[in-house]
């Protein structure tokens, strides 16, 4: 269990006060510090850090307030998990209408973030699915937020990193599926070019699309990968569904991280190689397909004592195909990069939050174990590739971007700022815009 | 269908252990101090699938009330499958040794007014013929010791008090269950730096329902305080005055 007060990528530490609150009608409190509502610690960088001030631990407000099975509706407090929802809705036919790769996040997180999944092409952000929220402020004003009713305080705090105030609770827009089970095909394909083509190819049919590319391989193997494509299976799936593996999880943090060149290029050539044809059929248990690796519990500790970065960035359809070869060939060429690369077309649905990162395009996503000042210097140079083809970098994922490229990259940042309740503050938010 | 009650109900590891009945479909009557917490409680644990919720609101000190909270829980629900019996406080070990009005209330609440609501109930249960009677009382309870005797010795008198119900009501098929859990993550212990042997209230529960479901008499939970426990009480006293625990 990671403790409270740190964010998943372990890097950078912080030093705050923590303050649960459990009971959404109390006032949040009145002390001189600097507030930061934290869900589950489930942003990798410093987005849901407050160095010197406080957190507001809102894990504890973890109830449910009403849930209509029939219409799909459900409301609860900011601190329910996604994972607590899916126990509840999938039984009775709902499921998530949007969900990143972690099930382990909280709505408030969800909304503050306004988290993407496999789905965004079809579907667009979370923020989308979110009826209204309430948002109490460090003045003690509660507002009901939605499309309708505060709308520029719904768009602001969707994304908002929750610098607007405290989401107390939320309503969402859940979706039908039929059972728990998915079904689609898993394709191999030997390069960039054929990550677009699959992708061209499969996302009008297909809800859920992404890839995995090799980001060690260099040359002729340059940007090959397994590319994943699902559907929500009728109730009663063809084929033999693979049941739910056991929960393992990482019982201690290694000395050094056990992530290296060594074992990269290894399990590169191992995963790419693992599908021998390509292409195969796969039916599965929803868990194993949205989140491989929760799964592992507190797989964050591979990394070691120093932790690890992710950067994830998004670039627009005219510069994709070019922009993502000087990316994984810059990545590749540093030996720096990490098994989990992750690659997926973004669609045109707009994001409703003024911060929102979603936007058409390609999205790629990556860790890297923390060595310093070589780790910075790489995510540098893909920052300068990404800036110069007009993309974005994540803010829940970022731990270093410049102020300059973060302004580049959000321009509504200043218009966002008159939003920001005068208590609030994080660490990430003081390093972009200080 | 089971019917479960809960004194206690705003308790961390009371509400963990009421959603683990809720989501079983269980009809649930809850009883706590404060009546407004009780109304979120109760609506997510309609959500998570419980048939009923009812609640009351009663302060366990006042002990006039309890016969009136008990008929009203027997009257709603005919009968009773399960009482828990959760509520406490975790005194000032300082404050109990300066005041005696604050061991006395202290001690009222996490040891009288279990022994007053126990009395209560088991001539009803008696009656019925069936149940199970959970009490939480604690690893503090096995032996005295100086960072928190006020408590311990509360917990200690509901221990004893709930062996001997046992012996009496096992006779007519009634299960009396002391849970003794020991350092646990809740609102209770806030002030206390966590450590190894920290547990949450999430695994408490289940290690409580389980217990109930399968007629136990004393269970520890975490089970790795029943040998801690052991140590702690074998310890000869030459040696145990001459220690800090």
């Amino acid at each position: 269990m990671s403790k409270v007060g740190q964010s998943w990528g372990r890097y950078p530490q912080a030093n705050q006060t923590v303050v649960a609150l459990a009971d959404r009608h109390a006032t949040l409190p009145t002390l001189p510090d600097l507030m930061l509502p934290h869900g589950n610690g489930r942003s990798y960088g410093d987005s849901c850090l407050n160095d010197g001030g406080m957190l507001l631990h809102a894990r504890p407000m973890d109830r449910f307030i009403a849930f209509d099975a029939q219409m799909g509706v459900l409301e609860c407090e900011a601190g329910v998990l996604f994972s607590d929802i899916l126990d509840l809705v999938v039984p009775q036919g709902w499921f998530l209408p949007v969900t990143p790769g972690t099930k382990f996040v909280t709505v408030g997180g969800a909304i503050a973030n306004d988290v993407h999944g496999k789905n965004h092409h079809k579907a667009g952000t979370f923020g989308r699915y979110v009826v209204e929220f309430e948002l109490l402020r460090s003045d003690g004003s509660r507002r009901l937020c939605s499309p309708e009713q505060h709308p520029e305080w719904f768009a602001a705090t969707i994304g908002g990193l929750g610098l607007t105030g405290l989401i107390t609770r939320a309503k969402i827009q859940l979706r039908r599926v039929a059972g728990p089970w998915m079904s689609g095909e898993v394709y191999r394909f030997a390069d960039l070019p054929g990550f677009f083509r699959l992708s061209q190819e499969s996302d009008r049919d297909y809800e859920y699309t992404v890839a995995w590319i090799d980001c060690v391989s260099q040359g002729k193997a340059l940007g090959r990968g397994i590319f994943t494509r699902a559907n929500h299976a009728p109730s009663h799936p063809d084929g033999r569904p693979n049941a739910p593996s056991r929960r393992l999880r990482v019982p201690l943090t290694p000395p050094v991280s056990l992530i290296n060149p060594l074992s990269l290029r290894a399990f590169n050539a191992l995963y790419y190689h693992r599908q021998r044809e390509s292409v195969s059929h796969i039916t599965m248990h929803y868990e194993p397909h949205f989140y491989p690796l929760d799964g592992i519990g507190d797989w964050n500790r591979i990394y070691g004592p120093s932790g690890f970065m992710q950067y994830q960035c998004v670039v627009p359809p005219s510069e994709s195909l070019g922009c993502m070869e000087s990316l994984v060939r810059t990545i590749a060429a540093s030996g720096q990069g990490s098994f989990l690369a992750v690659l997926k077309q973004f669609g045109d649905v707009p994001s409703p939050g003024m911060l929102s990162f979603p936007r058409p395009g390609t999205t790629l996503a990556l860790d890297f174990p923390n060595r310093g000042g070589s780790t910075l210097a790489l995510l540098n140079r893909l920052d300068d590739i990404v800036a110069a083809a007009g993309g974005a970098v994540y803010p829940a994922k970022d731990a270093r971007m410049s102020a300059t490229y973060f302004k580049q990259y959000f321009p509504a940042w200043e218009s966002f700022s008159h939003y920001i309740d005068p208590k609030f503050s994080s660490s990430f938010w003081r390093r972009v815009t200080e | 269908m089971q019917k479960v009650v809960i004194i206690g109900a705003t308790s961390a590891i009371a509400e963990a252990t009421a959603r683990l009945y809720a989501a079983r479909g269980a009809q649930l009557f809850l009883v706590a101090r404060n009546a407004a917490r009780l109304d979120d409680i109760s609506a997510d644990l309609r959500v998570r699938g419980s048939q009923d919720v009812f609640h009351a609101s009663l302060d366990v000190n006042d002990l006039h009330e309890h016969a009136r909270v008990i008929n009203q829980i027997w009257t709603t629900l005919g009968h009773v499958d399960v009482a828990l019996l959760a509520h406490g406080t975790l005194p000032d070990q300082v404050q109990c040794e300066t005041s005696v009005d604050v061991a006395m209330k202290e001690f009222a609440t996490n040891g009288t007014s279990t022994i007053a609501l126990l009395t209560a109930m088991a001539s009803r249960f008696e009656a019925q013929r069936k149940g199970v009677i959970a009490i939480i009382s604690s690893v503090a309870g096995d032996r005295g010791r100086q960072s928190n005797y006020l408590y311990g010795s509360a917990k200690a008198a509901v221990s004893a008090f709930a062996s001997g119900l046992r012996q009496r009501l096992s006779k007519v098929g009634v299960n009396v269950l002391t849970i003794k859990p020991g350092f646990v993550d809740t609102p209770m212990t806030r002030d206390f730096k966590k450590g190894a042997l920290w547990a949450k209230p999430d695994g408490i529960a289940h290690g409580i329902v389980r217990a109930a479901d399968r007629g136990r008499s004393v269970v520890y939970l975490p089970w790795f305080w029943l040998p801690i426990m052991l140590i702690i009480q074998h310890i000869p006293e030459f040696v145990f005055k001459r220690i800090k625990l």
